[in-house]
C-alpha cells in the first residue's frame, strides 16, 4: 500500500501531459500574436494578459492541483485571500501611480494628452 | 499500523499546507515588484525601452525550457509516488539539467545587458527589470541547490516517508516558480514589445 500525501494532491500523467500541452499552446499562441502583432496595442495586451491568466489556471490545476485536495479546502482558501490581496496591492498601486502621473503633468504633457483626448490631429 | 500511518499522514499534510502558506506569501512578494516594474516600465531616463533591448525568441527559447522543466518535476513526482528510486533520479535529473541552462541563459541576458552599459543603475526601468526578473533567478537558484540536495539523498538513501514530503514541497516551489515566469514572459517581455 503507497501511503499518500493529501495536502497536494496529485496528478497521473495523462493529466500531467494534458497540462503541459495546453501550457504550449497558450505560450506560442501569445508569442506569435504579438510578433506578428496580430490586432491593435491595446487588444493585444488584454489578448496575452488573458492568456497568461489561462496559463495560469491551467498550470493550478494540473500541475498544483488545486482545488482537487480533500475536504476541507484549506489551499484553496489561502489562495483565494492571497488573490484578494494581490488585486488589492496591484490594481491600487497602479491606480494610485497613474493617478499621480496625471496630476503632475507638464503643461506640454497636458497639451498633448488633451489634444490626443479630443482626437485633435496637429 | 494504519492509525500510525494516518498520523504521520496529518503531520505531513500540515507541514505541505504550511510550505503552500509560504508560496502564497512569495507571490505576494512578486505581485509587489510585478507593480513596480509595471510603474517604472516608461521610466527609461532617456535609455533603451524593452523593446530595444530584449530578444523575443531568446526568451521564448527560456519559458520553453522552464516549462518543460515543470512538466519533467511533475513526472518526477509520479515516480516518487510510485517509490521508483531510478525514475525519480532521472526525471529530476532531467529537471535540474533544465533549470541549470535556464539559469545560464537568464545569466547571459543579464550579462550581456550589463556590458552594453544597460546596468540596474541605467534606469528606473533597468532597476526594476533587473529586481523582478532577478529575484525570480535567485529562486530558481535556492530550487536547483534544494534539488541537488535531494537528489543526493535519494541516490544513497532511496525515497523515504519524509523525503518525498521534501520533494512535494520542491516540485510545488517549482511549478510556483513556472507560473511566475509565465507573468514575467507575458508583463515584462510581450507587453514590453508592444509599448516599444
Amino acid at each position: 500500500m503507497v501511503k499518500r500525501i493529501h495536502g497536494a494532491g496529485r496528478g497521473t500523467t495523462v493529466s500531467y501531459l494534458f497540462g503541459f500541452i495546453l501550457s504550449l499552446e497558450l505560450t506560442l499562441a501569445a508569442y506569435f500574436l504579438v510578433v506578428n502583432r496580430v490586432l491593435e496595442s491595446r487588444q493585444l495586451i488584454l489578448t496575452i494578459m488573458g492568456l497568461g491568466v489561462a496559463q495560469l489556471l491551467v498550470q493550478l490545476v494540473f500541475f498544483l492541483h488545486l482545488g482537487r485536495e480533500s475536504k476541507p479546502r484549506w489551499n484553496l482558501t489561502v489562495f483565494s485571500f492571497m488573490a484578494l490581496v494581490l488585486v488589492v496591492l496591484v490594481g491600487g498601486s497602479l491606480w494610485i501611480m497613474s493617478n499621480l502621473d496625471y496630476n503632475t503633468m507638464t503643461p506640454t504633457e497636458i497639451e498633448t494628452k488633451l489634444l490626443e483626448e479630443e482626437a485633435i490631429p496637429r | 499500523m494504519n492509525e500510525q500511518l494516518t498520523a504521520t499522514d496529518s503531520k505531513a499534510d500540515k507541514t505541505v499546507f504550511g510550505f503552500w502558506v509560504y508560496l502564497m506569501t512569495d507571490c505576494i512578494l512578486f505581485a509587489s515588484l510585478f507593480a513596480v516594474f509595471v510603474v517604472l516600465r516608461g521610466n527609461t531616463f532617456g535609455g533603451p525601452s524593452g523593446a530595444e533591448l530584449f530578444s523575443l525568441p531568446f526568451v521564448l527559447l527560456e519559458t520553453l525550457i522552464l516549462l518543460t522543466s515543470s512538466f519533467t518535476a511533475g513526472l518526477a513526482m509520479l515516480a516518487v509516488h510510485r517509490r521508483d528510486n531510478n525514475q525519480v533520479l532521472a526525471w529530476f535529473g532531467i529537471t535540474f539539467a533544465l533549470g541549470l541552462s535556464f539559469l545560464g541563459l537568464e545569466l547571459y541576458e543579464f550579462a550581456n545587458l550589463y556590458q552594453e552599459g544597460n546596468g540596474w543603475q541605467r534606469s528606473g526601468f533597468l532597476s526594476a527589470f533587473f529586481t523582478l526578473v532577478g529575484t525570480h533567478g535567485l529562486h530558481i537558484t535556492t530550487g536547483l541547490l534544494w534539488m541537488g540536495v535531494m537528489m543526493i539523498k535519494i541516490y544513497r538513501q532511496g525515497i523515504s516517508i519524509a523525503s518525498a514530503k521534501r520533494l512535494t514541497m520542491l516540485s510545488l516551489f517549482w511549478h510556483f516558480l513556472d507560473i511566475v515566469w509565465i507573468f514575467i514572459f507575458t508583463i515584462v517581455y510581450l507587453a514590453g514589445d508592444i509599448y516599444g
